[in-house]
């Protein structure tokens, strides 16, 4: 007996999903065809529900700020709260954890070489809850339990595709020596080109957005090994949290040998606010 | 042998560095600051007084009241920081971002709409050469 990981969901996280949610405006003709994207991986997930998610996302300075900058972070707290960016709180559920597999997979992945820092305070931000928004909806509570893991995609230089592959294949492993039977997602939010500073902002790069949503699903380990100019370059600034998209990849089982998975759904969409939007829902068979 | 910073060479575009998160330490935890709501009253109440409280460089002080962002990130600020001000007075993202461009917001969301600024003649800073 013991916790295996199911499926991996890939999205955006943009803020102003967030508020569209939040003020009721998904059915206004500019929200209306980014919530239709995700209608079916909403319909999946409600009858592919998790026993916990380990949700890979970045804190925008919320949590975090230069004061204290953690490469990687997961939470081991039985609650998060949600925290005011500036605008005051989301109106959404505080988000609870799960402090028994997330100390599991804190204690096997920095056995196996990634310095985590771990959290027991853990303000989250827009880059966890509106993921949870967009495949749950308003919920008035999260159905299932979530492991925050945040990795630092603010201050350069962020850890690399290649490292953020292969700490999902680290959290993958620890999922799975965890003594319990549990279904387990592992998400990776972020993304996709977008810049939202100095005279480039508005960057968008459909082109170069959908090869990577193409070689995440059948060529992670060579899209790994992207450099992180290229995605300044090509994907914009803040395009660099696609890093994060990996860390989900890499948990997925083909990478250790089992069958490919198998493609629940895709989408694009341009623009939500400053920002291309993408998603993918991949499933281990 | 110095740091290879490739990042130099895309126009329009400042990296968030060690160099640049230490030159913009202060201006970034004033901002962090607005994350509680009786600051950002404080703030609005009296920009000057809130900011004479953070060290700052007159530049970065002068840039906050300007709501100049694009010379508060040459000064070291986080575009991350940085959305606290406008947030402070209930600016969304797409309001905050426009400042920095060349357009209005309408032009700007008009852009977004019809798919972004395109990546042809954005890539490396000599193809801004003599023109932005």
């Amino acid at each position: 007996m013991s916790a295996r990981i199911s499926a991996s969901v890939y999205t955006s996280h943009v803020p102003a999903i967030g508020a569209a949610i939040d003020q009721g405006n998904t059915g206004s003709p500019y929200w209306e065809p980014l919530f239709a994207g995700y209608a079916k991986s909403r319909e999946w997930i409600a009858d592919n529900t998790p026993d916990a998610i380990v949700l890979v996302y970045n804190d925008h300075g919320n949590a975090f700020s230069p004061d204290l900058i953690p490469t990687f972070t997961i939470g081991l707290a039985a609650s998060f709260p949600v925290a005011d960016e500036g605008w005051g709180p989301r109106p959404v559920p505080d988000v609870a954890g799960h402090p028994e597999l997330a100390a599991h997979i804190a204690q096997s992945v920095i056995q196996q070489d990634f310095d985590l820092t771990i959290a027991n305070e853990l303000p989250v931000d827009h880059g966890l809850t509106v993921p949870l928004s967009l495949m749950f909806g308003q919920p008035d509570a999260w159905p299932c339990p979530v492991i925050p893991v945040a990795v630092n995609v603010i201050q350069y230089p962020v850890p690399s595709g290649r490292r953020c592959l292969e700490l999902g294949k680290a959290i993958r492993r620890a999922v799975e020596a965890f003594d319990e039977s549990l279904d387990v997602q592992v998400w990776g939010t972020g993304g996709m080109s977008h810049q939202l500073q100095g005279p480039r902002a508005g960057l968008i790069n459909a082109e170069w957005d959908n090869v990577f949503l193409d070689r995440i699903i059948t060529d992670p380990e060579a899209l790994a090994e992207i450099p992180h100019i290229e995605y300044v370059r090509e994907a914009g600034s803040e395009g660099i949290e696609l890093v994060m998209w990996l860390v989900g990849r890499g948990a997925m089982s083909d990478l250790a040998g089992g069958p490919a998975p198998e493609e629940m759904h895709r989408y694009y969409h341009v623009a939500a606010s400053n920002t291309a939007v993408g998603h993918l829902v991949l499933a281990n068979r | 042998m110095g740091l290879d910073k490739p990042y130099i060479d895309v126009p329009g575009t400042t990296i968030f560095d060690a160099d640049q998160s230490r030159a913009g330490y202060r201006l970034n935890q004033f901002c962090m600051s607005l994350m509680k709501a009786e600051n950002r009253e404080r703030f609005l109440a009296d920009e000057r007084g809130y900011l004479d409280e953070w060290a700052m460089t007159e530049a970065q002080t002068q840039g906050v009241i300007d709501r100049d962002l694009n010379a508060l990130i040459s000064l070291g600020g986080n575009i991350y920081m940085l959305a606290k001000i406008g947030a402070s007075e209930g600016l969304t993202y797409l309001e905050i971002v426009s400042s920095m461009t060349d357009m209005n917001v309408d032009d700007y969301r008009d852009m977004m709409l019809s798919g972004g600024r395109p990546i042809e003649g954005n890539r490396y800073t000599h193809e801004w050469d003599g023109d932005k």
